[in-house]
């Protein structure tokens, strides 16, 4: 029924040329809406509480006492602060490899295994899960990324370089779609990500569920994704550009508010 | 054993929306695997819902009922309090019932 709608939206912005650019973004929105109501997210929201809480691995243990930044245990806040510089791994960390570093530690997990597995399956899709639940704690609150760490600001610089860094067969960086206002790919806003994009948009919607294929999108692997569109070789998961990017993104995007986990066409 | 439902049911005046979230894969049967293998089709066969143990709704699904789907509906007469359960039954038999209070 919503997708009736939204084709209906999209077929009279056609008709009506430019000026009606507005009501198919409008159109969108509409459907964005319609959508909230059911998000699945909660679905992965739900699983990623139980797996936090359950006593799992090698080690019999919970993730109960592992720390995201505010202290053994503390969720809540912990996502709108990420990544952030860990002094007991000795680097910046996002949240995907933050939760990987707590079940190797703490529940006896190979993290080099859960790197190398692909998303959606075995632990990867509980990572994912585990994000997902960790950002919803997050959810309403702004984004405040520490920078006093040299390692953080050095992480950013690296994400800025990241972003502009043009190479690959169509000579495509992440600024040529995400750094000017107002650009679309097909019916979807761009956000500009080289400041805030504003509240709930870019770095502050994801992890998110994406419709079309019914999948839970992570950071890890949203960015993945991007590599994979401009066509250059695949990202490690959690490798120090990946994280660098969230860092950059996260940075840019102090003080807008998160919606995480958002829900996608 | 399948995953819960997440269930909400409000009351507004002599009206209750319930909201449902079913997790499911919802194979139609038609997608093949990378080997180039049919999936077999895997999908909600049936649905229905009770308010205080009465049906109230009843429903059949298809395979063309998206992946993990969500269902509204509204109920007439329920008030603050009063139970809403909702089963589902796939085309494997397995099912899965789960119940939420009017608020």
């Amino acid at each position: 029924m919503s997708k009736q709608i939204l084709v209906g939206v999209a077929a009279l912005a056609l008709c009506a040329g430019v000026s009606a650019q507005k009501s198919t973004a409008d159109g969108i929105a509409e459907y964005r809406k319609m959508l909230e109501d059911g998000n699945p997210a909660e679905l992965f929201e739900a699983k990623g509480e139980e797996l936090w809480k359950q006593k799992r691995g090698p080690k019999n243990a919970s993730l109960e006492a592992c720390n995201l930044g505010q202290g053994p245990g503390v969720v809540k806040g912990a996502f709108v602060t990420l990544p952030r510089y860990f002094a007991d791994t000795g680097r910046v960390q996002d949240l995907e490899d933050r939760l990987v570093t707590c079940m190797a530690t703490l529940q006896g997990f190979d993290a080099a295994e859960i790197a190398k597995t692909p998303f959606g399956r075995g632990e990867m899709a509980n990572v994912t899960a585990l994000a997902t639940w960790v950002a919803g704690m997050s959810r309403g609150l702004r984004f405040n990324l520490p920078q006093s760490n040299p390692l953080e600001r050095t992480s950013y610089e690296i994400g800025k370089r990241a972003f502009f860094y043009r190479a690959g067969s169509h000579d495509f960086s992440c600024a040529s779609c995400h750094s000017e206002d107002g650009k679309r790919i097909r019916l979807q806003d761009l956000p500009n990500l080289t400041k805030n994009p504003g509240d709930g948009i870019g770095f502050a919607a994801w992890p998110a569920y994406r419709v079309s294929n019914g999948q839970m999108w992570s950071m890890q692997l949203r960015l993945n994704d991007c590599y994979r569109q401009q066509r250059f070789p695949y990202p490690g998961f959690a490798s120090e550009v990946t994280i660098a990017l969230g860092t950059y993104m996260g940075v840019n995007a102090k003080g807008a508010e998160s919606i995480a986990p958002a829900i996608k066409r | 054993m399948a995953d819960p439902m997440r269930i909400r049911a409000q009351a507004a005046g002599d009206k209750t929306t319930v909201r449902v979230l079913m997790s499911h894969e919802m194979e139609t049967g038609l997608r093949k695997d990378s080997a180039g293998k049919v999936i077999p089709a895997w999908f909600i066969q049936e649905v229905t819902a009770t308010h205080n143990g009465k049906p109230v709704l009843s429903a059949d699904w298809g395979p063309s009922i998206s992946k993990n789907p969500f269902m509204q509906f509204v109920v007439k007469g329920a008030k603050p309090g009063d139970k809403i359960a909702v089963t589902w039954v796939d085309n494997k038999g397995d099912k899965r019932t789960d119940e939420a209070t009017v608020s």
